[in-house]
């Protein structure tokens, strides 16, 4: 316990010391928020879609989460080149467990950055149904930031070097998101998207989210939590088998 | 006295490249032992073996009387590394970097909290324990690194080149600390350096590799007179030969410049 709990507070440390990158990863989801709330606002509007500030804010909400979750993930390789991670390699502890510290750490980074966007969102004029409803927002955004945060660490632990790092955010994050139903509605997109729709996890953390925010879905919120904990499962299982062999 | 470390017919391949060719030495209790090869001769292997990130291909070993494949969590406990490359954190504190390593050995709070003043006034760092690891020098964060590997009281530690890019000042400064340090807490060290007068000067006893096979061991003064050489850099080059090996740029290397580049440090 207290290996992972070290982990845990050793990222929430380093976060809470770098202003920068707080900073830089609120820039991306505000500005899609602004340009899509404001640009396509009137537009939603008129095809009888309601506020689209209010659709669109729990998409740009698991944005900011699942880019900053990523990252936390992938950093390991900035650990593994910068050295750190031999020391915690040659320690007597269980590489699962350093894995699990590592995967809550950048989860609880994620979501403190997605209350950070959320909070900016009331701002420009977002409305939470019910704010009590703020618990299971909290409960899915973690969720969503667990996975990608041990998706991220998977993928590092495969990598050596940070090249890789673009290529992962076009082709594997980006798609997610856009994919996810996060800035349209996937219930009347084409079929095509829907059905890719369906088998991106981030969907259901959106969907999720949308519950939880406005009290709109398109699926059951008991489905879409059980999703998630299947997919976190999943890659957290084979994020232990790749950590475990890799080599510091 | 006894031994602390046993090595016993070690090998290791990585594919065809046999990087460590079936070696045995052994390093005795409460001794300052140094191991000395030119690049590429298969230090830093041997160390990645003997301290649990590399298995063995054949062959085995024992630290403390510990098998390394069989009692992993048992060897860990009972060295302390410093390693070739920095291993700090940047963005923590030298007490935050001595804190983490105290909990991650399982080291209790009351015993953490005093070894760390100690091993910090030890290295002279204790009037600086609240800065950031980033802003030390070389010459700091290596101390800080040795005093790190020390919180959890190891049976030996490990130094792969703890002088390598300091000044002499420095350098002098450091394996004062070490003879300092391993006087006071009894411990072994195993030492890597390619400054010879070092060696020479710090060891009890040296062993020297190249092409990952043992060419020579024994003391220092054992070393010259067998060569019949001076001092012991001209024993090492009558042992090793005097042609350049190649030590290749590791991404490791491409990465720092990128870091370097984007202003991550």
């Amino acid at each position: 316990m207290s290996t992972i709990y070290i982990l845990w507070l050793r990222q929430l440390k380093k976060y809470s010391r770098s202003t920068p990158r707080i900073i830089g990863s609120l820039g991306q989801p505000l500005l899609f928020l602004l340009v899509f709330g404001f640009g396509f606002g009137s537009i939603f509007a008129k095809a009888g879609g309601g506020s689209y500030i209010q659709f669109l804010v729990p998409g740009i909400v698991a944005m900011a989460v699942v880019f900053t979750a990523i990252f936390g993930g992938i950093e390991l390789i900035w650990d593994r080149q910068f050295g750190f991670l031999k020391e915690t390699m040659v320690a007597p502890v269980s590489r699962f467990n350093i894995m699990l510290g590592r995967t809550f750490g950048g989860a609880t980074v994620s979501v403190i950055q997605g209350i950070a966007v959320l909070i900016i969102s009331f701002l420009v004029g977002f409305k939470m149904q019910n704010f009590f409803m703020i618990i299971p927002a909290i409960v899915f955004m973690f969720l969503t930031a667990f996975f990608f945060t041990a998706l991220g660490t998977a993928i590092a632990s495969k990598l050596t070097d940070m090249q890789a790092f673009p290529i992962i955010m076009n082709f594997l994050v980006m798609p997610l998101f856009f994919l996810s139903g996060s800035i349209f509605p996937l219930d009347t997109a084409p079929k095509a998207l829907q059905i890719l729709g369906h088998i991106d996890p981030l969907s259901y953390g959106i969907d999720g989210l949308r519950y939880s925010f406005i009290g709109m879905s398109a699926f059951n919120p008991w489905i879409d939590l059980l999703i998630l904990l299947a997919f976190s499962l999943v890659v957290l299982f084979i994020g232990k088998q790749l950590f475990e062999k890799m080599e510091a | 006295m006894g031994k602390i470390i046993e090595v016993k017919n070690l090998t290791k391949k990585f594919g065809d490249f046999v990087a460590v060719d079936n070696i045995s030495f052994s390093v005795e209790h409460g001794e300052i032992f140094a191991f000395l090869g030119p690049n590429g001769a298969g230090k830093t292997t041997t160390i990645k073996m003997l301290t649990t990130l590399l298995e063995p291909t054949t062959g085995e070993a024992k630290v403390n009387n510990f098998n390394l494949e069989t009692e992993r969590d048992e060897v860990r406990h009972s060295f302390g590394i410093v390693f070739q490359d920095p291993s700090l954190d940047d963005d923590l504190t030298a007490y935050e970097n001595m804190e983490f390593h105290g909990v991650l050995y399982n080291v209790p709070k009351n015993i953490r909290v005093k070894r760390i003043e100690e091993l910090l006034k030890l290295v002279d760092l204790w009037d600086r324990q609240k800065d950031l690891v980033k802003t030390f020098s070389g010459g700091m964060k290596r101390r800080l690194e040795i005093a790190r590997s020390l919180i959890h009281t190891p049976k030996v530690i490990f130094l792969d080149e703890p002088t390598v890019g300091l000044d002499p000042q420095t350098r002098n400064h450091i394996w004062s600390y070490v003879v300092d340090l391993s006087k006071k807490e009894g411990v072994t060290v195993f030492l890597t350096t390619h400054y010879m007068e070092e060696a020479d000067k710090m060891a009890d006893r040296v062993v020297i590799i190249d092409h990952g096979k043992v060419m020579a061991s024994g003391t220092p003064a054992e070393l010259k007179k067998n060569t019949h050489t001076e001092s012991l850099e001209e024993a090492f080059l009558k042992l090793t030969g005097s042609a350049i090996r190649s030590d290749e740029a590791s991404s490791i290397d491409t990465l720092r410049s990128h870091a370097r580049a984007w202003g991550r440090r």
